[in-house]
């Protein structure tokens, strides 16, 4: 057990909740316009192969996660037309963007299971990051990690300060209020699903070309949905969603770090325990009852004539 | 401009063709796809949809696997198709699935190597409860607490893979192994195996109570009040609280089902066509049921054609595979491919096109 370093520990948790935290504050913003996307996971799975491909073929990581959150935007895309436009149901279609994600994701990757790709260096932020032990916990990262903490704050700040964000939210609460007030309730839709997938590429992108860095079939393993499980947990805010993804992120690390030590604890039990928190944290956020979730989530907006 | 006009009651017409609109659609989708990989369209349509059920080199082989297939896909659907009427999101059929296979398999083991006929019945009921127990977990949180069962069952199936990777290395571990992975094969045991019943057509237990499964939920849903109970709390939740439906009991008829039918399916899979408990034993039947549980519009019957559907281009797909070299994971994409057709195309049930003037929005 002494093999465990507390500081790295902790730094390793940043890295570990990024893509989660990309994905899920994407999330935040499609649920808030009153869109259940379910397909996180496929959305994400995407964006890790796209990245990984574009940044293999480029040799610039940077480009990879531009591609990856293209990619993924264009793919919700998909899931936007037939929920907003041809009023499918969401829950389903958001299930078949995750089938259709994990099998367009395998078709890509194939060819490129096994290679290295280039990934991102740490930045250096000079005297910051030679702190003792506080420099190298939060000052000693890569870019993305404070671009997706920045992310979380010009969120916050726009759903909270702007009337671009008031009109967001709006429709996300009452969308025939908000139709009646003449705001193009599908219009604003479709771009909260495009950011959302653009969010959840970046955090598939940091999965394959940070975290792990390597490209395996299925390899975002359930993060898209931990992702979803954190936007219910945080009530729909995003400094919560932060938080969130720092828990789960410290669970992940934990169990991993836990498992390369040899706790005497069965293995089985240590890789599910993500996936147990997520279920016992859903259970305790539902059981204090009413938690803020948008009026029109889930609802099938259409104007009738 | 056109625009769309919602229906006064969905279109009949529509309710029937939609399916088939989506999978001619898939295929020209499917087509394209096939194309952009270099394979010829038609050839590769054609090798999965026709070769395996006529063409005379392969169809003696492929038409048995017809069943094989169909049968759990059929099992895990209707299950799911009930949830689905009742607006209940079961989607971790997998991991119902996976531990129906595992509580199957494990009860049957600890008896190993008697013989005797109560040992195969013994089993599938195990299943059906492993399955069941399984899905009471987001059953039980979502009537108790309110806890969102989409995301409790879909993490249940990452849960249950932990344990499926656990107990093939462990607790069901096959002793005389070589330290291999991987439970005692089922089929070499007489009183455990769930073999062909008739020769040469793929029908195994698992596919029996698949039919019985449809006949069953085509009576419920049709004949029975725990049926109209279920339809009415999908389609106008409120009028169904009004006359004296619980929402709980809803919930737990419908998820137990589900997952004891998954359940089934697993332990047949198991002992049938799988053979032992193994780390990759799963194969995402428990999700491409859902794609099935919709094609075939939530309903007994349809869900049957669609199970053989589907059935036909996983062995077509294979087919394609080793014929062609169309790689495994377009298969997959052409599955999740035709869901989304079905989604969209689905709108002309509901709403009919309609061109305006457009300065009415």
């Amino acid at each position: 057990m002494e093999s465990i370093n507390p500081i790295l520990l902790i730094a390793s948790i940043m890295v570990s909740a990024t893509p989660i935290l990309l994905a899920a504050i994407g999330e935040t913003v499609v649920e808030r316009s009153g869109v259940l996307n379910l397909g996180v996971e496929g959305m994400m799975i995407t964006g890790a192969v796209v990245g990984f491909a574009v940044a293999v073929n480029s040799g610039s990581p940077g480009a990879g996660f531009a591609a990856a959150a293209l990619a993924s935007a264009v793919l919700s895309l998909s899931f936007g037309v037939l929920t907003q436009l041809l009023l499918s149901n969401q829950v389903a279609t958001g299930l078949g963007l995750t089938l259709v994600g994990l099998g367009l994701s395998a078709l890509i990757g194939k060819p490129y299971e096994g290679m290295k790709s280039p990934t991102l260096p740490k930045l250096d932020l000079g005297p910051l990051s030679d702190l003792p032990i506080l420099g190298r916990i939060l000052f000693s990262h890569d870019i993305m990690v404070y671009l997706s903490i920045a992310l979380v704050a010009a969120v916050w700040a726009v759903l909270k300060f702007t009337r671009a964000g008031l009109i967001l939210r709006a429709v996300g609460e009452n969308h025939d209020a908000a139709h009646a007030l003449g705001y193009k309730v599908v219009r604003i839709r479709l771009m909260a699903i495009f950011f959302g997938g653009a969010c959840a590429g970046l955090g598939g992108a940091y999965l394959s070309l940070v975290r792990v860095p390597q490209w395996t079939e299925g390899m975002t393993a359930g993060a898209g949905w931990i992702a979803l499980a954190i936007v219910v947990f945080a009530s729909w805010r995003p400094w919560r969603v932060l938080i969130g993804a720092y828990l789960f992120g410290g669970v992940t690390v934990l169990q991993l770090n836990l498992q390369a030590a040899g706790a005497d604890v069965p293995v089985a039990i240590l890789s599910a325990s993500p996936y147990l928190v997520t279920i016992l944290v859903l259970v305790i956020i539902s059981a204090r009852g009413v938690h803020g979730a948008p009026g029109s989530l889930g609802r099938p907006f259409h104007p009738g004539l | 401009m056109i625009a769309l006009e919602r229906r006064r009651q969905p279109s009949r017409v529509w309710t029937w063709a939609a399916p088939l609109a989506a999978v001619v659609l898939t295929m020209i989708l499917g087509g394209a796809m096939f194309a952009a990989l270099g394979v010829a369209p038609l050839e590769a349509i054609r090798t999965i949809f026709w070769d395996p059920l006529f063409n005379p080199q392969f169809a003696s082989y492929s038409r048995p696997q017809l069943l094989v297939k169909a049968g759990p896909l059929i099992l895990i659907a209707i299950g799911l198709s009930l949830g689905f009427r009742a607006g209940i999101w079961n989607i971790g059929a997998e991991g119902q699935y996976i531990m129906g296979a595992i509580c199957g398999a494990g009860a049957g083991l600890a008896f190993y190597p008697a013989s005797s006929v109560l040992i195969f019945p013994m089993m599938v009921l195990a299943g059906a409860l492993g399955g069941w127990a399984w899905a009471m977990i987001p059953a039980i949180l979502k009537t108790r607490f309110g806890t969102n069962e989409i995301l409790v069952s879909l993490m249940l199936v990452y849960v249950a893979e932990s344990i499926l990777a656990s107990v093939s290395s462990g607790l069901l571990r096959n002793p005389d192994g070589m330290g291999f992975p991987g439970s005692r094969n089922l089929r070499e045991w007489g009183s455990a195996a769930n073999n062909e019943l008739i020769a040469d057509t793929g029908m195994h237990w698992g596919v029996v109570a698949a039919f019985v499964a449809v006949i069953l939920t085509y009576v419920l849903l049709t004949r029975h009040i725990q049926g109209f109970n279920i339809r009415l709390s999908g389609e106008a939740p409120r009028a169904a609280r009004f006359s004296g439906v619980s929402p709980a009991r809803v919930v737990i008829f419908c998820l137990g089902t589900a997952g004891a039918l998954a359940g089934l399916a697993g332990f047949f899979e198991v002992s049938g066509p799988a053979g032992q408990i193994s780390i990759d034993f799963n194969s995402g039947y428990g999700f491409t049921a859902i794609i099935v549980a919709f094609l075939g519009r939530l309903h007994p019957v349809g869900i049957l054609l669609a199970g053989l559907l589907m059935a036909l281009t996983y062995i077509g797909g294979e087919l394609a595979q080793l014929m062609l070299g169309v790689p495994g994971a377009s298969i997959q994409l052409f599955q999740g491919m035709l869901l989304f057709c079905l989604l969209g195309v689905d709108v002309f049930t509901n709403y009919r096109l309609r061109l305006s003037r457009g300065e009415t929005a």
